[in-house]
């Protein structure tokens, strides 16, 4: 029960150190300029409901107008930068988010919902690391492997989720510019502070006008992007849906695309797991985040030997978890990003309890405004549930069994995702063996949810069409290399 | 003066030379309009057969050791190598070219098949790696088949340009569907009977002759098929066959008679494993 943790007192984070503006409009060719449409939309703080601020509601004409003058950049500044200068810009703007990092993660938390635990010590760290890290790709993308001259595509149109907001915008426009592109980038609908955050930063590092443009606004603005005839290269974060319209509406164009989308991925916990580490393991896989994360160990699959046991340890643990106000350090949970997240999540959990299987939700006491879900588990699952075959995208678990570490594998790979899975055992051979037999782009054994810019990430099957992140994520950004 | 005992040309699935089951077959004639055979006009049921046999080879072939897959496509070469006369006699009469053009195309493809042996061992030490993080775990990217590719052959010349495609795609560990040359297509079941006397496990290649503007679009949209190399289709109809891949995100490649390690990687997929570093 809840009164079984420490009484903690409270310990907000200031967000004092954040100038919002009442408006924004997008930024094109290196100045904030008014949607053509001069309409706004509101973005909020998921965890209040407050109105943080209007963003631009872009439509093609600002579309347009942001893919001219990222073709502009790369014909006139961008493709006649030297690489090592190239690079050099790519460090000044690392150490312009690490100078910034904590006004960018009280952002973050802000128009997201996450806990400033997560900002701060997750998604701004790694994205200033995102950039460091491709900035020394600049000037030696000819020992990448990669071909002996490799050019870059010219325009790329990034489309972004608001899971990871920052984060998600550093692993595509870092990339990008390391390997000598331009950019036109649309944050996400609910999340698009940082992004205009980033543009600020930008400007400090001198990057020249109209290498980075940002055009805000809906699902509409992206597709404006998607279908516009002069881009040369699509990369997208987001459902597996979405993914797939995209793949059908460049099919004719002979453009290529990075696709992130949707998992479902397994963690499986053999019977001689380190129990203790893999519970946190379980925790950490599907409650990092709110659950919003698309490798999230959505599936919980335990060796039948030692499910009962394994399920009191989970709950004892899931007990424990802070579910609150973002901003406060002690959180764990932080705010669902989205009223329409939110029945989506509820929505499924219906489902999981009308078709059978038994919910159960940590005790905790949810805050009366804003967009909130317990950390719930379902037991009793099995695979034709909606629960165990569809993505959640919210800190609800699914639990099945297996005897055999074969009906384990099969169980795993029964899914049309392949983005991640993890492994829990003390047994170094069958790691490996597991490892071998598991169709994800993401193997996380007796770890999950570790993520660094020298780490390819990626998934087989529905999951998506290449990688990002190491030095296999250059090619998504390289003529001819796969 | 003793009559010729005529070869039927009939398909490739499974290991086994069945007849199309719908019973079909088209007349092929030489330049002169003599009639050479007639081959089998595969349906969708075949292309469905033969997906069900490369989807159940993968298992077995993805898992050989690498080593062992690079004896057998060195074995495919051997295979070729001892029935050129053959093959440089079809082509001369399938394509109505002289001897020494047909010499060039099965010395080619032989020795193509002799490079991708050779790379069977080595594109995973080439294009895999381990990765530098920023923390206490062990963590290495390598490249893995990615099951079950279509491989839609181009009309001519019609065993080089199949050895092209399909030597890349097997060398990894993937199974393959071909939809051969429509036009020449002699060469490409000719083709299967080295592979069925080269230690290739059944299903490993599968080769069906008949009408591409048939085929191609139950491959295309077949959810058991992981990739396309579509080198042999009409560039006309890409768009139409992309469309339909989408729907299980397929991975759809046209490559300009390329002979590379590129090739191979485009029908691969990366896996990155972590794991802790500790006492």
């Amino acid at each position: 029960m809840v009164n079984e943790i420490f009484e903690y007192a409270p310990a907000p984070e200031s967000r004092s150190i954040v100038k919002i503006e009442k408006e924004y409009g997008h930024y094109i060719a290196g100045k904030f300029v008014a949607p053509h449409s001069k309409k706004r939309f509101a973005t909020i703080n998921p965890a209040t409901e407050e109105v943080l601020s209007k963003v631009a509601h872009g439509d093609a004409t600002d579309i347009d107008k942001a893919v001219k003058a990222a073709r502009s950049a790369f014909v006139k500044s961008w493709s006649k930068t030297k690489p090592k200068e190239r690079a050099k810009y790519l460090f000044r703007i690392a150490r312009i988010l690490q100078e910034r990092a904590r006004e960018f993660a009280v952002l973050e938390a802000l128009d997201n919902g996450k806990p400033i635990r997560e900002t701060r010590d997750i998604d701004i760290p790694l994205a200033a690391a995102h950039f460091f890290y491709h900035a020394g790709w600049a000037d030696k993308l000819e020992y990448a492997g990669l071909g002996q001259s490799p050019k870059p595509y010219g325009v790329v149109g990034q489309i972004i989720p608001w899971n990871f907001p920052l984060l998600m915008l550093s692993w595509k426009v870092a990339p990008a510019l390391a390997t000598g592109n331009t950019v036109v980038l649309k944050p996400a609908e609910t999340t698009p502070l940082t992004a205009l955050l980033f543009a600020q930063v930008c400007e400090q590092a001198g990057l020249p006008a109209g290498v980075v443009n940002i055009v805000t606004g809906d699902g509409k603005t992206g597709a404006a992007l998607v279908n516009h005839p002069d881009i040369d290269k699509v990369a997208f974060t987001g459902s597996t849906e979405v993914g797939k319209l995209i793949a059908k509406s460049i099919a004719g164009r002979g453009i290529p695309a990075t696709l992130e989308l949707g998992g479902k991925g397994a963690n499986i916990v053999f019977a001689d797991a380190p129990i203790d580490e893999a519970v946190e393991g379980i925790i950490n896989g599907i409650f990092f985040n709110q659950g919003h994360v698309c490798c999230a160990g959505s599936r919980l699959l335990l060796q039948e030997s030692i499910a009962d046991d394994f399920l009191g340890k989970l709950q004892d643990r899931m007990k424990k978890i802070r579910v609150g106000d973002p901003l406060d350090k002690n959180t764990d949970l932080g705010a669902i990003n989205s009223g329409a997240q939110l029945a989506k999540i509820k929505e499924l959990s219906q489902s999981g309890s009308s078709e059978g299987a038994d919910i159960w939700s940590a005790p905790c006491e949810l805050p009366k405004k804003g967009f909130w879900f317990p950390p719930t588990i379902f037991t009793g699952v099995t695979q034709a549930h909606r629960i165990a075959r569809e993505e959640i995208f919210g800190p609800v678990l699914s639990v099945l069994t297996f005897r055999t570490p074969q009906e384990a594998m099969e169980k795993a790979n029964n899914t049309p995702f392949g983005l991640s899975a993890g492994i829990w055992t003390e047994k170094g051979s069958k790691i490996l063996w597991a490892a071998q037999q598991l169709k994800a782009g993401v193997i996380w054994a007796n770890t999950f949810n570790k993520f660094d810019p020298a780490s390819p990430f990626g998934g087989y099957k529905e999951s998506g069409w290449g990688r990002e992140g190491g030095r296999h994520g250059l090619a998504a950004y390289l003529k001819g290399s796969n | 003066m003793r009559l010729d005992v005529k070869k039927t040309y009939k398909l490739f699935i499974g290991g086994a030379f069945p007849r199309s089951e719908s019973g079909r077959t088209y007349e092929l004639k030489n330049k002169k309009g003599e009639f050479i055979a007639n081959p089998a006009l595969a349906s969708r049921k075949d292309l469905r057969d033969a997906v069900v046999a490369a989807k159940s080879a993968t298992t077995q072939w993805s898992s050989a050791t690498a080593f062992n897959r690079g004896q057998i496509l060195y074995r495919i070469a051997e295979m070729l190598e001892s029935r050129s006369a053959q093959f440089i006699e079809e082509i001369v009469a399938q394509d109505g070219t002289s001897q020494s053009i047909a010499r060039q195309e099965v010395a080619e493809s032989i020795d193509l098949w002799v490079w991708y042996a050779g790379w069977c061992d080595k594109i995973s030490t080439a294009a895999g790696g381990i990765n530098p993080i920023a923390g206490p775990y062990y963590n290495f990217t390598i490249p893995e088949a990615l099951g079950v590719v279509g491989v839609i052959a181009e009309e001519k010349p019609a065993l080089l340009s199949l050895v092209r495609a399909l030597a890349p795609v097997i060398a990894s560990g993937n199974t393959a569907v071909v939809i051969a040359s429509e036009s020449r297509p002699l060469t490409s079941i000719t083709l299967a009977e080295v592979l069925a006397t080269s230690d290739l496990p059944a299903g490993v290649i599968n080769i069906l002759t008949g009408k591409k503007s048939e085929l191609i679009p139950w491959l295309s949209s077949h959810m058991e098929v992981d990739g396309i190399d579509i080198s042999g289709a009409d560039p006309k109809t890409d768009a139409e066959i992309k469309i339909s891949g989408s729907d299980n995100l397929k991975r759809i490649h046209r490559f300009d008679k390329e002979v590379s390690p590129n090739r191979i990687l485009a029908f691969m997929e990366y896996k990155t494993v972590w794991h802790p570093i500790g006492i």
